[in-house]
């Protein structure tokens, strides 16, 4: 190798790996998985219904009855399942394609809100909706970073 | 005022918390590998950092007032609202963590303040 290109490296950004099967199915996982967790807390908190904090012991009557509902730790387990699937998209995809794509989830939680618990979305609260997607596609189609690396264990 | 308490809690503790949790990594810095070796050390550093601590409460806390929030609205009203927290985050970067915010970033930030409000007036 001729010495002036002994030192290049490939230019970042320049590796256009493609997108494995997994990566989709896990973005996937994740825009059903967090909105259909939060869909169950919701479902959940309904089924308790009025919640009251104070005094003291109706606190823990309420914290008793929160977690003794069968669907609010299947919408925890869900929400679980959402992360480990955004941590391993993230571990096979760039933030910036990854983020995007999780922005869907706010038309999602609408849709099973309305399948699952029969709420009624008027077009106002769907155009917010929408609006609020496409707000949150831009935001996360910048640079994730802005700030100066440091490798673990240099404080 | 319930709504009102609800809300902020929601946005303010879990964007603070997320802040808290992202000035802690900050600290321990990035993980060299997905070895497990390499993985619980970077756990166990963070676990020693109170800015953890404090996020991982606030994350709790804004789990809680959630959880109150799905109590007497519809999810399809409460989880859209929860999107503010990208604007709470942009200012508490810009605030706290001194990180950059350009144009296009606060264009996404005024567009998630805009379908969120039109969420809210969905409401009645």
């Amino acid at each position: 190798m001729p010495p002036q290109l002994a030192d290049q490296k490939p230019a970042v950004g320049t590796d256009h790996k493609p997108l494995h099967l997994k990566t989709f199915l896990m973005i996937l996982v994740m825009i059903v998985a967090g909105p259909f967790g939060n869909v169950l807390l919701g479902k959940g908190m309904k089924h308790i219904g009025p919640i009251a904090l104070w005094p003291v012991p109706e606190l823990f009557h309420t914290a008793l009855k929160v977690f003794s509902t069968p669907s609010i730790w299947l919408g925890i387990a869900s929400l679980i399942a959402f992360f480990i699937s955004y941590m391993l998209a993230l571990s096979w995809a760039d933030y910036s394609f990854v983020q995007p794509a999780s922005s869907l989830a706010y038309g999602v939680v609408a849709l099973l809100g309305y399948l699952m618990l029969g709420e009624r979305v008027s077009p106002l609260r769907w155009g917010g909706i929408a609006v609020i997607c496409l707000g949150v596609f831009v935001v996360s189609h910048t640079s994730p970073r802005t700030t100066a690396r440091k490798p673990a264990g240099q404080n | 005022m319930r709504d009102l308490i609800l809300f902020t809690l929601i946005v303010v503790a879990g964007t603070g918390g997320e802040l808290c949790v992202s000035r802690a990594m900050k600290v321990v810095g990035e993980a060299a590998g997905f070895h497990p070796a390499e993985i619980a050390r970077v756990v166990v550093r963070a676990l020693r950092e109170p800015w953890m601590w404090a996020g991982v409460g606030m994350m709790a806390l804004a789990f809680f007032a959630l959880l109150g929030a799905l109590s007497v609205y519809n999810v399809s009203f409460v989880v859209p609202v929860t999107a503010l927290s990208y604007v709470a985050g942009a200012f508490g970067g810009v605030v706290f963590l001194h990180e950059r915010v350009g144009p296009q970033r606060w264009l996404g930030v005024l567009l998630v303040a805009i379908g969120v409000t039109l969420v809210f007036l969905s409401k009645s």
